[in-house]
């Protein structure tokens, strides 16, 4: 996946206005088979895949270390064959050594599946546009789907997710087909879009990236992930769920940061490392950029719990920005306040 | 390959300069330089009327990538800003040589635009880096 096919900004709207496609074939897919499947998930990941009742549902999850802090984060798809997760790529390694490790004891299959290749078709013309190009038969199963849902094609899973904020589909299958299918979707006037614009567009979403969000020593508490954790049912243990009891308590002492949204009204971009200076202390900016759907700068930051008031040193100068919910652009829109 | 112009002068930090008939100069970026910063979004633009001297700070470029600042290659005296790029900052990516311009200054020392390169000596400056 190139950083940008020309210029990103372009990339950025395309996606927001019409449809693009993203070749994530890097992200890895891991299928987890088995009797206790169930049971496995439910002990390994902080969400409840108890909650998807039916094949195809899907949930975002994520995977705690004992500390309780972040490991990986992931979307897992309930298959008719038991489980399948889709994982970053940069913790291939030690999250299958994990998983693996954790099947001690539990009648599961965990494998790896380098050989299916994942694109994404996201923007508001995207279903639209793929429908062109599908049989009959998968047009109609497709367009009954809702958010978060999948449908299993033969040897293709087609699902309603995604990392910008718009509707849009993502298709898993055998790498053998990638290159004809991504030839007829730009046949289908659906652009390629790079990584530079799925960036923006997953920060105008507030949707975190794994390794600058977030990584092994964040709580989920403290990277706006606490309602991906499912606490109920109480009797159900899951690896880092003492930890995050724990991680509560100092939340509640005020000890535990907060990752929060920031808008820069003036002139200028945010930019990940940034420092910030609240009422309360001070943090840093994990993520930023310039909102092309916004024209103005906006930021993901971890900083003190209960900050009011909030400066970011931009090129020297203390500078004004706005707290707001880690929530930008949905659907083509402005949703914060 | 980037274009560089033959009737320009660029500094080694990516600035060209065109000698005016006024005694001014007008200075912007290279197109190898509009090129590696991507996406323009903000342009920071000096003060009328301000005096500068060679390799001074003058102007920010923030692409979506990185901020970046803008030296001014030779001494003297803003004499224009091209505001157009407030509103309008992906002109430097569309039009580096002509719309996309950053300032005008009055030349204090002509001998300044001698020590700065011509097109053969920045193409290779550029191949270098």
């Amino acid at each position: 996946m190139p950083i940008n096919y020309g210029s990103q900004i372009k990339e950025h709207n395309q996606v927001r206005s019409a449809a693009g496609v993203f070749d994530v074939s890097h992200m890895t897919v891991i299928d987890v088979s088995g009797e206790e499947a169930e049971k496995y998930l439910r002990y390994l990941l902080a969400n409840d895949v108890a909650k998807l009742k039916e094949t195809g549902h899907a949930l975002y999850s994520t995977m705690l270390n004992h500390e309780g802090n972040v490991l990986d984060d992931l979307i897992v798809y309930h298959m008719t064959f038991g489980y399948r997760l889709v994982t970053n790529c940069a913790t291939r390694t030690k999250v299958m050594r994990w998983m693996i490790h954790h099947t001690s004891g539990f009648g599961v299959s965990v494998e790896e599946r380098p050989r299916l290749a994942i694109l994404a078709v996201h923007g508001p013309q995207s279903i639209d546009k793929v429908c062109e190009i599908l049989s009959d038969e998968y047009t109609q199963r497709i367009r009954k789907l809702s958010n978060f849902k999948g449908i299993e094609l033969e040897n293709w899973f087609v699902a309603r997710t995604g990392y910008t904020g718009e509707k849009g589909l993502e298709f898993i299958f055998p790498a053998s087909e990638a290159s004809e299918f991504w030839d007829s979707l730009l046949e289908a006037d659906i652009k390629p879009i790079g990584l530079a614009a799925r960036d923006t567009l997953r920060l105008e979403a507030g949707m975190n990236l794994y390794g600058q969000d977030m990584d092994e020593s964040t709580s989920p508490l403290a990277a706006n992930l606490e309602k991906t954790i499912a606490y109920q049912p109480t009797d159900r243990e899951f690896i880092g769920k003492p930890a995050l009891i724990a991680h509560k308590l100092l939340r509640d002492e005020g000890k535990l940061p907060q990752l929060v949204g920031l808008v820069l009204e003036g002139r200028g971009v945010l930019r990940e490392g940034q420092k910030v200076v609240t009422d309360k202390g001070n943090g840093f900016i994990t993520s930023g950029s310039f909102s092309p759907t916004l024209k103005q700068s906006i930021a993901l930051a971890r900083i003190p719990i209960n900050s009011e008031s909030c400066k970011v040193d931009l090129r020297g100068t203390l500078t004004s920005v706005r707290i707001v919910k880690p929530n930008f652009v949905r659907f083509g829109k402005k949703v914060f306040e | 390959m980037s274009n560089i112009p033959d009737d320009l002068r660029y500094a080694p930090t990516h600035e060209w300069i065109r000698k005016n008939d006024d005694g001014t100069a007008t200075v912007g970026i290279s197109d190898h330089a509009q090129y590696a910063l991507g996406d323009i979004v903000f342009v920071e633009l000096p003060e009328i009327g301000s005096t500068i001297n060679a390799k001074d700070e003058v102007a920010v470029v923030e692409s979506v990538k990185a901020a970046s600042d803008i030296y001014s290659p030779v001494s003297g005296v803003i004499a224009a800003i091209n505001n157009e790029l407030l509103d309008a900052p992906e002109t430097v990516n569309s039009s580096p040589y002509q719309d996309g311009w950053f300032f005008k200054v009055t030349i204090a020392n002509e001998g300044e635009l001698l020590k700065l390169m011509d097109k053969d000596s920045y193409s290779t400056h550029c191949e270098d880096e």
